[in-house]
């Protein structure tokens, strides 16, 4: 019998639930989306490859003109590389709808 | 009317996939007429090979997987692990990481509990509840984004201490959003001390005597529903617990009506010991810096987890990587208590009562064997499989 207050306040409430591709909620300030590189700064040390969890991460070519290659279906999204990186050169972009019928590889390239 | 010889007893299995079930068990229960005479439960359906994994990676990618072992208990693995790395290594985390970690479990525990609070309405029948509870619960999901920016996995605690600061305004919107459940929970609570549909189908069903839960070695909220007052939380306080006080909640009647009164208290205790933690947070670093490879040395430690004590072994070996890795988790010893549960109520009551532990079955698949011909099961160790190992390839060869 302690339903009723509850059903009676929901009749007269909006829906909170979203019609989502039509409308959508902002992502919160520490989102953490698709990774994103910064050729500026990267060194190549090589130490976002060596903490990634998901072996997402793959370094083409050694030393200061490295590039990285990024396989974002085995990204888990955990911005341990954006946190390891001691130049920081990674960050996580806002982006978030990333599902595709291909295996995504990002190169990230020089110039 | 039967004779007594015309009697028969029915096999009915339920899983490894079933209506009833959220994730693969087998339960093949013994059926007389219509009540449960013995239940065997085979839980092992979704072994994940997660502790062999960890022996493949460093100290940092393993939170990560650790994360993964559960959904929803996620900080809290993460926390138990990084606090048996930090053991490992000798290194103390900074006093504010604490509190954060603190924070962060209790708001999950919230989440975890207002989850199952849902659940069990919806094995009810009582849906209304069901998405009601979940509303409420979207309030503290989006602390934890706000917190960690995510919703699932947050990835908050490191090995020396956590990655994201709780600043005062987040502060300030924690505990509004705190003063918020409560009065959510105050609905809830009447729904379940006053609503007649709902009291019919918890009271009385599903009992668990203390002496069998102790016995069976039932943890967390199953074990408190028996009147047992047994929390990690307050008998081998971890993390800034020893400084925070707080209640454990139990209830002695051991039916599902328990388990509910039991978690819905807790939540209770959850958002005051919130309130605690944002109030007393001690202001420093959040994070200390911890060698990358870690002397030889082996350890065990532990927490409370939302369903129950969550149990870490480890072995390093100096280098990067653990040698030996073994997780405990509370679904795993809940499963003998809840066949002891199911045992002479109907099959109708049988969805509710196992959703009363809460169980999280991808956690559970460890190294078991079952000879179903001579209906016996045991558990290697570790020599026996090293000699296994040795036989097997002696013979066959590598």
């Amino acid at each position: 019998m302690a339903m009723e207050s509850e059903l009676a306040g929901a009749a007269v409430r909006k829906p909170v639930t979203l019609k989502y591709p039509f409308e959508r909620r902002d992502v919160p300030p520490r989102f953490r989306g698709r990774l994103a590189w910064d050729a500026e700064k990267c060194v190549g040390c090589g130490m976002c490859v060596q903490v990634c969890p998901a072996f997402a991460l793959e370094m083409v070519g050694k030393g200061p003109m490295a590039e990285l290659r990024y396989y974002l279906n085995r990204c888990v999204f955990c911005s341990q590389c954006v946190e390891s990186c001691p130049r920081d050169a990674l960050s996580m972009t806002e982006e978030y709808e990333l599902a595709d019928y291909k295996h995504k590889v990002y190169e990230f390239k020089r110039g | 009317m039967l004779e007594e010889s015309e009697r028969a007893i029915f096999e009915v299995p339920i899983g490894p996939q079933h209506p009833a079930l959220k994730e693969p068990i087998l339960l093949l229960f013994k059926i007389e007429g219509d009540t449960i005479v013995d239940v065997m439960a085979r839980p092992a359906y979704t072994h994940r090979g997660v502790e062999k994994a960890t022996e493949a990676r460093n100290y940092i990618q393993n939170i990560y997987l650790c994360e993964r072992v559960c959904g929803i208990c996620s900080c809290i693995h993460t926390l138990v692990y990084t606090q048996g790395v930090e053991k490992l290594a000798d290194v103390e985390p900074p006093p504010r990481a604490k509190y954060i970690r603190v924070i962060m479990s209790e708001l999950e525990r919230i989440h975890s509990h207002t989850l199952w609070l849902g659940v069990a309405a919806h094995e009810l029948g009582f849906d209304t509840l069901f998405y009601y509870v979940w509303r409420d619960r979207e309030l503290v999901m989006d602390l934890l984004e706000l917190i960690s920016g995510n919703r699932v996995n947050y990835a908050m605690s490191t090995v020396g201490g956590v990655r994201r600061d709780i600043s005062d305004a987040v502060a300030h919107q924690i505990k509004k959003g705190m003063e918020i459940l409560r009065k959510r929970l105050d609905v809830y609570t009447e729904v379940v001390e006053k609503e007649p549909t709902l009291r019919k189908r918890v009271i009385d069903v599903g009992k668990l005597s203390p002496h069998d839960a102790v016995a069976l070695c039932a943890v967390g909220p199953t074990l408190r529903m028996t009147g047992v007052k047994r929390d990690v939380r307050a008998d081998d306080p971890y993390q800034a617990y020893d400084e925070i006080p707080f209640n454990v909640a139990t209830y002695d009647t051991g039916d599902v009506l328990a388990q509910i009164i039991v978690r819905v208290v807790e939540t209770y205790e959850a958002a005051n010991i919130i309130d605690y933690a944002i109030d007393h947070m001690p202001s420093g670093p959040i994070k200390v810096k911890v060698p990358w490879n870690i002397a030889p040395n082996e350890i065990i430690t532990r927490g409370e987890a939302p369903r129950g004590e969550l149990f870490y072994y480890f072995k390093s070996n100096g280098t990067e990587k653990p040698e030996r890795v073994k997780i405990r988790t509370p679904t795993l010893g809940n499963i003998p208590a809840v066949c002891e549960m199911l045992k002479g109520y109907h099959i109708a009551e049988i969805p509710i009562v196992f959703a009363g532990i809460d169980p999280c079955l991808s956690c559970t698949a460890r190294f078991a064997f079952i000879d179903e011909r001579k209906g016996k099961s045991w558990v290697w160790s570790g020599d026996q499989l090293r000699t296994y190992r040795r036989k097997y390839y002696k013979r066959y060869g590598r």
